[in-house]
This record gives C-alpha cells, structure tokens and sequence, in this order.
C-alpha cells in the first residue's frame, strides 16, 4: 500500500498536503480508492464555500456506492481540480496527484495521523 | 373460485411434507395471534366470466363520450392501431425493472430512445426514464433547483391548478419556499415577475400553453429570470412541439410535462407519463433512472441503468429524490407513438389541433361566446357563456357532446386533431339548440 | 440492434392523420420551433419489427422463472388486462362531471373497502402512483398528525437498517430526519436499540414485515407498542403483503398506516418498471388527512369529496386508475378463499426451494425457515472459489431464469433475494433448485465459467464504469 511519508491522514482516508500559499490540498488515499472501486464521479465543492473539520466537503461515486469526503480542517474552499469532472479515474490511477481541493483561511484542524500512524491504522481496520 | 396457484393439493401436501409440516397454518409460527385473522370479510371468489361480468357491467355505468371539448390536463387524441399492438407485448407488459442488462436489452434500449425523442421534442440536453406524471415531474424539478445558496419557487399562477396543487404539497414537505406568481389577462403579469423575481427564489416555474390555453410571453420571463440568478422550469403539452418553440430554445433549464397527449388513452386519468428533461449541468440533478449507452464484455453496444449512484438505493436519505420505479411502459407507449407518427405527424396533430380550436374559437364567438382574452392561444381556450355554463354544460351532455370545462364562470375549450369540422358544427349546432330553448323558457 | 433513428429514412412514414379541412391558425414567427424534432420515420412494417426484435431481448414473467426477491414477480392474469382496457373505462375524461362516471368512482370505492379489509385499515386513498410514491404520502400522513395536535419536535423517522432504500430516501422527501437501527441477530428489529431510539423526538417507524430477509418479525405487537408509548406513529411499508394476505393484518399488528404495491400483491404488471400503483390505507384518527378528492357513497350515488384536513395532492386526478381496476378485478377473482390462499403458497413455495437449497447454500442469518422469500448469503462461496452473487445471478441467465435480487439486504455481504411466488409449480422449482446446485458445483470446479458468466444472452456483462463515467444517454445524430 502507497502511504507517502511527507503526507498527512484522516481516520476517514483523506490525505492533507501543506502548499507553499499557506493552504491544504486534501485528496483521497490510495487505500481508500482500492476501497470505492472504479470512482466514476466527484461531486466537488464550489470555491468559497466554507467547510468545517469532520463534515462532509464532497462525495465521490462508484457504480453502485456513493461516499461523502470528510473535510480534515475548518476553513474556505481556495481551489479545486475540475479536472476530476472529466476524468475521476485519476482518483484510482494517481491518487496523490489527484488533489480534491485545496483549503485556505484554515482556523481548525482534525486530529490527523503520520504515515506511520496511518498506515497501522489502515491495517488494524483491515483486521 | 379462479385460482393462479399451479400446485395440487396432493402436491402441497407433498411439498409440506418434505419441509416435516402437516399443514400451511404451520408456515406462519412466527405470527403473533393477535396479528392474525381468522376470516376476511371478502366475497367469494368468482369465476373469470363472473368477473367479466362484474367489471363490465361496472364499464358499463360510465357514460363515453365520442365527441370530448374537454382538455384541462388530460386529451383525447388519435392513437394508431400499431401503438396498442406493439406496447401490448407481454415481455414490455410483464418485465420487471431492466436491472439485469443482459436479457433487458429490449426495455432499455426503448427507454433510450425515448429518452432522446423527448431531448429532441423539447430541444434539451438530458432526459430521464420518466416519473409518474406531469404533476410529480413539475414538483421533481423544483427540487433540482435547490441548493445551499437559493431556494423557493416563484409559480406561474396560470399553470394547471393540479400541477401547482402537486407542486405545494411537495414543497411544502421539504421546506421549499412556495410562491405564486399573480397572473394578469389570464397570463404572467411581467411586472408581478419583475417584482417578484427581487427575493430570489432558486427557480421560476411556467406553463405554456397556461392553463387557459394561452401562449405566454416565454423568452422576455426567461431572460427575466435568469438576469435574477433563477433557473426556469418551462413545462410543455408535448403535441404542442410539433410546431411550437422549444423549451431548449427559449433557453429554460428543465423542460417537464404530462406525456399523456402521447398515445396514452385518457384512462380517467391514469397511468399517465411525467416527463423530465434537462440541460447539461443539471443531468446529475436529474431524478428516477436513466438508461446510457456502453460497450458489454464482447465489444457490442449495448444499454444499462446508469448514473444510478444519484438514487435513493444508493445515496438512501441522501437522494435528490425517493423514486424508485419510472412509467416505462408508458415511455414506450410514448415513444412507439412518437415514432409512428414521425416529425411530419405530429406536426400535423399540432396543426389540426390549433386549427380546429381557432375554427370553434370563431364559430363560438358568433353564438355569443367570446374570448376572455385576446391573446394567442394554442388548442385550448377560455370563452365567456351567454348561460350558466354548467346548465349548458349538462344539456350538452344528454346530447351525447363533452364540452369545454366550467372554468371562471366561462368555459375552457379544447380541440384535437379529433375535433374535424362535422364535429364542431354538431357542438354548436347543439349548442344552439340549448340556447333556443333556454330564450324560450 | 438497430436504433430507431438508424432505421430511419427520410421521407418514409404513415399517414395516419386526414388532411385537416379548417383554415390553418395563424402564429407568430417567434413562437414557432425552428427545426422539426429529429423523429425517425419509418413505415409501419419497419416500426412493429423493430419492437418484436426489442421484445425477443426483454425477458418478461412469461419467459420463465422470475425469483426477484422483494419484487412478487407473480403471472399476470390475462383478463385483467382485458378489462382495464374497456372504453368504459380507457376512454373516460378525467374532468367528465361524477353522474357519468359512477362506475369508475365504484371502481375506487369498492376497491378501498377491499383493501381497507385485507390490510386493517379504514380509509384509503389510490392517489400514490408507485410503492414510494404510497411511502411519501405515508409520511405525510405521519406528519400531518403531529403538527395537528401541535407536536411539532417530532421531526424523525425510525427505519431498521435492513429497509429498502426509499424508506430513508421518502422520510427525507416528507422533512424527516432518519434515524437508523441496527437488525438483531436474527434479522428482526433490535428491540433494545429500538427503545433507545425512540423519544420525544419520534415521529414514527417505518417497517416492512416481513422484513427484507423474509422474516416475520415475532416481536412484531412490542415494536409497535415502544413506538405508539413513545407517541410515535407506526408505518408498514407493504412491499412484502404477499406473504400474510389473509393470514396477519397490518391493522392487526398494530400500524396506523399502510401502502401496499397493486404491482407485487395484487398481480398488476410491472411495465418493465412502472406503471405501478401503491395506495394508502390508514386508520381513522388519519382519514381527515387523506390526500383529496376521495370518494364516498351516499343513497348509492358516488361522490368526490375533501377530507377536512387533506393534506392536498400527490399526484394529478385520482391516481393510476387502469391499474386499480386490475386488481379490483384480481381480487374479486380470489376472494375470501383465494387471498390467503395466493399467500400460503407463496410461503409454501420459498420454504421448499429454501429447504432444496440449504444443503449446500448458506441462508442470511442462519434462518431455517421463512416468509414468501429468503435471502443466500454467499460469502463463504466466495471466500472458498472467489466466486460472488454477481456471478451466481449471471450464470442464472445462461438458464434462462431471471437472477434473484443481488446485493440487498445490505446487511447481508453476498446476498440473493429469491422470492418465487405462488404462481410457480413444483416442477418449476425443482429444476430451478437443480440449476442453483449444478452452479454450486461449476463454483467449485470451475469459477472462471462463473466469472465469464453469462454466455448464451443476447449480450455479455456491460461495461458500467464506462457507462457512468462518459455518460451517452441519448443518441447522437452527429456521429
């Protein structure tokens, strides 16, 4: 399983990236994409929307499940990769390339995991 | 007493035997006496030709009438022969749900061609499989248009009172923000829509042909709504787009109607046929199913149920809506109809319609029935009545003639393309009649 | 096979409408549509061999055994059809004044006392025009109730997670929140979770019974007991009537209100997905909230009325009329003695192939025993040769026997939902018991057939992903 070092993770299967503009690109772990299955669709936030650590910010569909994608921080919708419109494959193909959103004006943070924490967290969940 | 059950006693009694039972009251262990009944107070069985009797005497205590003026939401309209027979076939009667693509392919092939017949009827982008009718179609496509930033509709108050009544009942429920939209000479008062449109509600909702047949003045409300941030929901009498501008060209956002007009009988008033179509940025907004084209294991085209992961199977409390089934075989019904008559007949229906309201429109008016307003109309429309209407009404009935619906204390006419002229000169020749005998009395 | 509009030819086609012998009306440019709607045109021969093609690709009821589970894929009477086609009754306006359509308003009423009888109700509306539809107008019943006596913190709804998705999916359309609880062991309602659940904050419960795992739930008279001593009202989803119809009586097991299916219970066709038709019955306390207009019978005459506190209308005129005729028609030809005996078969019927089955299929739950359906757990099949319920169900097509209901309950991994009905002969189920046998051996000895599966259908197993990533939902003229 692909966990980077340099990442941070939710309980819930997000990963969480510092960018250089003081914001958050968060994404869906390659553990989580093996989970859905193909992902055929994204529904993305809109830019501005606020979003709250531990709510739901966007959900992603396979044939037969949908999934809701938890927001790890508190803040303001910055950006978000439209390109997943068009191709939700990249979620399976790449998935630390395939960045949701990116959050800035973060004010809150979730309790988030190191690769290391997260990855015997994925392999007692698998238990 | 007519029984579907194939088994024999002797065969039950077998059947039971090898599951260690005595009898089939040992099958319901589980309930409960108190759940139980003994005996329902049911008549006895009846053997088939009793039952035809039954309900064709029942039939026989409606009154049909072969000469209709009544439209209203419902229209008796010419059905060719070849649309019973084919829609009649027990596969498309009997199936279930195409959920099993592989042998399904006969249903969900009809339901994508109907979905693009109505995409192409109604000049839009996207169609679903259907919904239940008209009405539900218009309550469904307001829910579309909420989202976290707007909500509430603004409805044209010169839409079928049923649809608006439909429409309330559901916003009501979920706590979207209803409003009526007055109207003025019996289309939208522009000046109530401008005023109106300033709270911002997530969409408007129109009727054209309204209620009282007339055409509105579409695009200048469209243009209207969408300078307010609104979307607009154009609901259309399908016949009418025949000839008549489409929703897509008017550039409405989701076009809905009662498919009805489409080769479906009147059937006093059901099953009928909700029809809903979209533009593109809506398509994952849209409710019920929707059939798409894919490849299968061996390279062919071939059809399946798709997008499913926006229903309620799926995304449960989550689902822009509960609708589970669609009318598919009224979508056939539909769709047979569309194809049987071609671009050129349903033009042709459309024109005969319009042709022969604007006939009985005039011949009306030389009788003393004017028009309540003097805008353009389509195959309906709303004339004063130099008597009580429901008096005329009802004499017109004995005389074997259904005629235009008491509405505003005038009567709202309808036409179709069954309407031909021998017709029409009977309905005001009768129509005379009554009218002699009532200055006699 | 062809498209419609592949099959078209330009200038092809029937006429079947006579020229039109008044002066044409008269439009404004503007109002005008700018090009003709792209429908085919093909002559009439072309059209019906079309659709005969469409329907050698579509199994229907009469194609063979039809075990969908949850769907009572049950024969459909012939008559029936017969009858609902009528000009007595297809040819009736909706708006024609009562006088002259007395029998059709005989059709609705005698056809609510019916029902009102079999499920323990006393009034009913034929408003709703599908099980969900029934469902939502459930609810708003519900609804209506507690904002009648002031009540208004009453704003969730209790459904056991073994429902069916509409169940959530409507409490939500009619402004609940939903509260799910979790199954016990056995598959019923977990009675301890359930008394948790329940507060001040109830509205009601929605329960299907049997439950979608074809238990009849024994606590059945204590679950509604906790939710009316809670002040909850109790709802029974009637997907599953079939099984109990002359035998228990939702009145009887202590549901105010109620929807039952004409499409599954009371033999109407499916339509390949609808026209369906799902009615509301409820006890007396609701009635004044019925949706409008009802009808009622004074001195033999049939009339339409409002209830007094109507909650208004679910749908235009008086719900889907042709196909309340079919089961007035169905019902009278049971009657007293045919309505619980179409159930007790029913049972009958899925205890024997069950029983055929349980040597070597594991049954959810570990149920011996069940209603009118019983649900296979596969998951120790495709822990041991990989192969799933998908592959199971696509083998089942290479028989010609339509799949059961994959995948639901949800609670339960692998499951298949097999409901055979009461219109099935033993033949029938024997041979089908012998299919599911020989596909347990092909599971062991040969998984790759399975998972390959189908292979004698008209096409293979689809592409879904492609389906719903790029979606192509109508034809394109362009291409």
């Amino acid at each position: 399983m692909n966990i980077p070092a340099e990442l941070k993770y939710t309980k819930s299967h997000e990963w969480l990236k510092a960018e250089a503009d003081g914001s958050y690109a968060i994404g869906l772990t390659d553990y989580a994409q093996k989970q859905l299955g193909d992902i055929v669709f994204i529904n993305l936030p809109a830019e501005g929307d606020t979003v709250t650590a531990g709510e739901a910010m966007a959900d992603v569909e396979s044939v037969k499940a949908v999934s809701d994608v938890f927001s790890p921080v508190t803040g303001t919708i910055a950006a978000v990769n439209e390109d997943l419109m068009d191709e939700p494959q990249q979620m399976n193909q790449a998935p630390y390339d395939a960045w949701i959103a990116k959050i800035g004006d973060v004010t809150a943070t979730e309790e988030l995991l190191s690769a290391k924490e997260y990855e015997t967290f994925c392999s007692s969940a698998k238990e | 007493m007519a029984s579907y059950v194939p088994s024999t006693k002797a065969e039950r009694q077998t059947m039971l035997e090898s599951l260690g039972l005595v009898s089939t009251a040992e099958l319901y262990h589980d309930v409960p006496p108190a759940a139980r009944v003994e005996t329902l107070d049911l008549p006895e069985g009846k053997s088939e030709l009793e039952v035809v009797d039954a309900i064709t005497a029942l039939a026989g205590k409606n009154q049909v009438f072969h000469s209709v003026f009544r439209g209203a939401g419902a229209y008796k309209h010419y059905i060719p022969a070849v649309v019973k027979a084919i829609t009649s076939r027990e596969e498309f009667v009997t199936a279930y749900t195409p959920y099993q693509a592989e042998i399904s392919q006969g249903v969900l092939q009809s339901i994508f061609e109907y979905q693009t017949q109505i995409c192409e009827l109604t000049g839009m982008d996207v169609s679903n499989a259907s919904v239940y009718d008209g009405a539900t179609a218009a309550a469904e496509a307001v829910f579309m248009c909420q989202d976290r930033r707007r909500t509430g509709v603004l409805a044209a108050a010169t839409a079928n009172p049923q649809v608006l009544d439909v429409m309330r009942t559901y916003c009501e429920s979920r706590g979207v923000p209803f409003t009526l939209l007055p109207a003025k000479d019996y289309a939208v008062d522009p000046d109530a829509l401008a005023e109106q449109l300033k709270s911002g509600p997530a969409c408007l909702f129109l009727q054209n042909p309204n209620y009282y047949g007339v055409l509105e003045d579409v695009q200048p409300a469209v243009d209207a709504a969408h300078a307010a941030g609104a979307k607009v929901i154009l609901s259309v009498n399908p016949i009418s787009l025949g000839l008549l501008k489409t929703p897509g060209e008017y550039g409405a956002d989701i076009a809905v109607g009662e498919g009805q007009p489409l080769g479906l009988p009147m059937s006093f008033g059901g099953p009928y046929l909700g029809f809903m179509a979209c533009k593109q940025p809506l398509m994952r907004k849209l409710p019920g199913r929707i059939v798409g084209q894919t490849t299968d294991s061996r390279g062919n085209r071939c059809f399946v149920l798709t997008l499913q992961a926006r229903e309620q199977h799926i995304r449960r409390e989550k689902a822009s809506s509960n609708i589970c089934s669609n009318e598919a075989l009224c979508a056939m019904t539909a769709s047979v109809y569309l194809a049987a008559m071609g671009p050129g007949g349903l033009r042709q229906a459309a024109e005969s319609s319009a042709s022969h309201a604007h006939y009985l429109a005039g011949q009306l008016s030389e009788l003393g029935f004017g028009l309540k307003t003097s805008k353009p109309f389509f195959h309906e429309f709303l004339t004063d009545c130099p008597v009580n209407p429901e008096l005329l009404c009802r004499k017109l009935e004995a005389k074997g003639i259904l005629p235009g619906l008491p509405l505003e204390s005038g009567i709202l006419w309808c036409c179709t393309e069954l309407n031909r002229k021998p017709q029409i000169d009977g309905l005001t020749a009768a129509i005379e009649e009554v009218l002699q005998d009532e200055a006699a009395v | 096979m062809k498209l419609l509009f592949e099959r078209s030819r330009p200038g092809r086609g029937m006429e079947y409408l006579p020229a039109c012998n008044t002066p044409p009306a008269e439009f404004a440019p503007g109002q005008l549509r700018n090009a003709p709607p792209r429908l085919p045109e093909l002559s009439e021969v072309d059209l019906d061999r079309h659709y005969t093609e469409l329907g050698k690709q579509t199994h229907g009821v009469n194609d063979g055994f039809y075990p969908l589970g949850s769907c009572t894929m049950k024969y459909n009477p012939r008559v029936n059809e017969a009858l609902a086609a009528l000009p007595g009754f297809s040819e009736l306006h909706p708006l024609q004044p009562a006088e002259t359509v007395q029998g059709a308003l005989e059709v609705l009423y005698r056809t609510e006392k019916l029902l009102c009888e079999i499920t323990g109700m006393t009034g009913m509306t034929m408003q709703p025009a599908a099980g969900a539809h029934g469902e939502y107008t459930g609810l708003l019943l519900i609804r209506r109730y507690h904002q009648s006596r002031g009540d208004m913190a009453r704003t969730k709804i209790i459904v056991p997670d073994s429902a069916h998705g509409t169940n959530p999916a409507s409490a939500a359309m009619a402004g609940f929140t939903v509260v799910s609880v979790p199954s016990n062991a056995q598959g019923g309602v977990d009675l301890d979770a359930l008394r948790e659940a329940v507060g001040p904050d109830t509205a009601g419960l929605m329960l299907t019974n049997p439950n979608t795992l074809g238990l009849f739930d024994p606590n059945i008279l204590e679950i509604t007991r906790i939710v009316h001593e809670a002040g909850g009202l109790c709802y029974y989803d009637g997907a599953n009537l079939n099984a109990v119809m002359g035998h228990a009586r939702p009145g009887n097991m202590g549901f105010d209100c109620v929807h039952v299916n004409l499409h599954k219970t009371f033999s109407t066709p499916h339509g390949g997905g609808g026209p369906g038709s799902g009615p509301v019955g409820c006890k007396a306390f609701l009635e004044q909230f019925l949706p409008e207009p009802r009808v009622r019978c004074v001195d033999g005459e049939y009339r339409f009325f409002t209830p007094k506190h109507s909650l208004g209308r679910v749908r235009s005129f008086y719900g889907n009329f042709a196909v309340v005729v079919r089961a007035l028609a169905y019902i009278l030809s049971l009657g007293r003695g045919g309505i619980p005996e179409a159930a007790e078969n029913a049972v009958l019927n899925a205890n024997y192939l069950m029983n055929r089955l349980a040597g070597h299929y594991d049954m959810a739950c570990g149920h011996s025993s069940c209603m009118h359906e019983f649900v296979i757990d596969l998951s120790r099949l495709k822990a041991e040769t990989g192969v799933t319920a998908m592959d199971v169900a696509k083998r089942l097509l290479d028989f010609g026997i339509h799949p059961p209901t994959m995948y639901f309950p949800l609670i339960v991994h692998e499951a298949l939902m097999v409901e055979p009905t009461e219109t099935e002969s033993p033949e029938t189920l024997d041979k089908a018991a012998e299919l599911f046998l020989q596909i347990w051996q092909e599971a062991h000895d040969d998984p790759e057939l399975l998972h390959t599966a189908p292979h004698t259908t008209p096409i293979g197993r689809p592409d879904e992903v492609a389906a719903a990533r790029k979606p192509v939902v109508r034809y394109s003229f362009e291409s």
